[in-house]
């Protein structure tokens, strides 16, 4: 069974914005129906047939570690957290559309986790302000996934949409806003549910995480 | 004339006060969630401003500043308002936010709301049966009544967050208690987090490989769907199956390790930190305080004991015992009246900044540790209406603090309240607080 190569992607955000319900998501095809807080972290494999249809298919295992908390924690948890971000090969950053400030949060989410990349011990997380050049030159690729679009009110819905493309592009990242509904729920696990009529940009999510 | 300078400058300092309560809510409460709804940062700003124009009033008082008739108005006033505040504006929110997240109840939120806000009113009037707080003369809806209840659950809450912080503080500030980690204990349990999470995935692998070769084997795993659904499920399991629910087991049993361990982990970084904090020269100092915290803890811990055992409660206050005994013992002489006057302020102005100083730290980080995006709006108004109570009982309690000459006018505007009631109460719930504490360290 390990004969697959396996992905590692994070999928960090503020408490709240649906990282679990996602990821359940994303490897059950269910809904989640109890959704509570994610302490420490909590991982979910999926097996996912890079390049379906293509003669060069490969199976592989994407793992998505759904790290809780918040970026305003305790320097003790932060610490603690780091040591889940060791050899990622792609990041997800989740942001509530309904809450402002969890998409303002997700720069320093950001940071922290690729500074422990880039940074190998001692020095931990720097609070320091968004900065575009620290996301020139990075391997890693950023997905950004906006949620509960469904919670905005249709009049609102422009306004929002165009913040977050502005957030995207700020990121260099491919951008997706889905909504997390009882609808669809669906019994195969190859198809992803819900996202072909919520993509903005890029082909479906997975498949744009290159693992080289 | 005087009166409307009075005024106006009671006013320009209660929007001081305002503005500052809106600061905090926005900078310290809410810094990681957005505000929706302003009217619960009005309401919190709006409790704050009045219970600090209280202590304002106190100090007004002492002080000798403005007209007398005109301060008793607005102590009068202010208090008004107060209860209003507490007793039915903030209850009512409370019900109309904790309503609101109930999805069912969504279309009838104000009927909902308002049963609520009357289920408060009963238990809160039942509150003041079995206490004897009150004279018989008094009418239903006076201002002591109310007051009195608000007292009562002001004061418990008060004795209670004495009692926590008298024992949590030396252990807080005190390096004595503090064990030694280094940092290849720190390691040795990320590796063993690491390994269960990698057992984790490991697990989660095989369920996936499973669940993929089941279907591509055109067995559809679905969730039972219905009673008789379940029914089915019961009795003719696919193989299949029943692997994967072993394995779920085991992985539930493996992930509730992980998260102890993360906590663990957690922890131990935590006292590294204290640790190097407590060689820094900041560290030192505060744990020096701490020796002295804890012996006034100490003290405290003793003299309620003697004032409950010995059923007494203290006639005079510390200014004045003080002056007694310099002036007794010591033979300097010096201008009671004059000093007595300064020192009761300076002292109260001391216990006044303090007691909201460290307040609004325990509220912050109360609100920190339990709030998440949906509730927070009940938590905020919850902390509200503690701090409504704890200002209006510190006022009563205060009163014991200050000479006599100032304490009338609390008498007067508070009405006759047995005071002497709240602070044997204060005592008994300091210290019954301080034994479930004690007993749980």
């Amino acid at each position: 069974m390990a004969s697959l190569d396996r992905v590692k992607v994070l999928v960090l955000g503020d408490s709240g914005v649906g990282k679990s319900s996602l990821v359940h998501l994303l490897c059950q095809n269910q809904v989640l129906g109890n959704p509570s807080w994610t302490v420490g972290c909590s991982v979910d494999v999926r097996v996912h047939d890079y390049k379906e249809g293509t003669p060069e298919e490969k199976a592989y295992y994407i793992e998505l570690w759904d790290v809780g908390g918040s970026v305003g924690s305790a320097s003790s948890v932060k610490s603690t957290r780091a040591v889940f971000y060791n050899s990622v090969n792609g990041i997800i950053l989740v942001h509530d559309l309904t809450n402002k400030k969890s998409s303002q949060n997700l720069y320093r989410w950001s940071l922290e986790a690729l500074n422990r990349d880039l940074v190998p011990t001692g020095v931990l997380v720097t609070n320091g302000d968004y900065d575009r050049e620290q996301f020139a030159d990075n391997q890693i690729p950023l997905l950004v996934i906006g949620t509960k679009l469904d919670q905005i009110h249709e009049t609102k819905r422009h306004e929002v949409l165009t913040r977050t493309a502005f957030l995207a592009e700020d990121f260099i990242a491919e951008e997706i806003n889905l909504v997390i509904e009882k609808r669809y729920f669906l019994r195969e696990s190859n198809q992803i549910p819900g996202f072909p009529d919520r993509k903005r940009f890029g082909g479906g999510p997975l498949k744009n995480l290159h693992y080289d | 004339m005087s009166f409307l300078i009075d005024s106006s400058i009671m006013i320009t300092s209660q929007i001081l006060f305002f503005g500052f309560g809106w600061l905090f809510f926005m900078r310290q409460l809410f810094k990681d969630y957005e505000v929706r709804q302003y009217v619960v940062q009005v309401i919190f700003s709006v409790t704050f401003a009045f219970s600090c124009t209280m202590f304002e009033l106190i100090i007004f008082e002492i002080l000798g500043v403005l007209n007398s008739s005109s301060r008793y108005f607005h102590w009068k006033m202010n208090l008004c308002v107060i209860l209003l505040i507490l007793v039915f504006m903030v209850p009512f929110y409370i019900g109309y936010f904790i309503v609101s997240n109930i999805r069912l109840l969504h279309k009838q939120r104000l009927l909902f709301s308002c049963l609520l806000w009357l289920t408060f009113m009963y238990f809160f009037w039942k509150l003041g049966d079995p206490f004897p707080i009150l004279s018989p003369k008094h009418g239903i809806l006076s201002i002591e009544q109310l007051i009195s209840r608000v007292g009562v659950i002001g004061v418990t809450l008060m004795a209670l967050l004495s009692g926590f912080g008298a024992v949590n503080c030396p252990y807080t500030y005190m390096s004595y208690f503090l064990r030694n980690v280094t940092d290849t204990d720190i390691l040795a349990l990320e590796r063993r987090l690491l390994q269960t999470m990698d057992m984790i995935i490991s697990k989660k692998k095989r369920m996936a490989m499973a669940r993929r070769t089941m279907f591509q084997k055109g067995e559809v795993h679905n969730r039972p769907s219905g009673f008789w659904g379940m029914i089915k499920s019961v009795t003719a399991s696919a193989p299949g199956s029943e692997n994967l629910t072993l394995i779920q087991q085991e992985v539930d049993a493996l992930e509730e390790l992980s998260r102890q361990l993360f906590l663990e982990t957690a922890d131990l970084y935590a006292t590294k930190e204290r640790i190097e904090y407590s060689k820094t020269f900041k560290g030192k100092y505060f744990n020096f305080l701490g020796y002295f915290f804890s012996i006034y803890c100490v003290w405290k811990i003793f003299m309620a004991t003697i004032n409950i055992v010995f059923d007494r409660v203290g006639k005079t206050d510390p200014v004045t015992r003080g002056i007694e005994i310099t002036v007794n013992y010591l033979g300097i002489q010096f201008d009671v009246k004059f000093w007595s006057q300064h020192i009761s302020f300076i002292l109260v102005g001391i216990i006044i900044v303090t007691s909201i100083r460290g307040l609004l730290i325990t509220l912050t980080k109360f609100f920190y540790a339990i709030s998440s995006s949906k509730s927070s709006n009940v938590i905020v108004l919850l902390l509200a209406q503690i701090m409504g109570m704890y200002f209006v009982s510190s006022v009563l309690l205060i009163r014991m603090s200050m000479p006599v000459e100032y304490r009338t006018i609390i008498t007067e505007v508070l009405g006759e309240l047995q005071f002497n009631f709240y602070h044997r109460w204060f005592d008994v719930i300091f210290l019954l607080g301080i034994f479930r504490i004690g007993r749980r360290i």
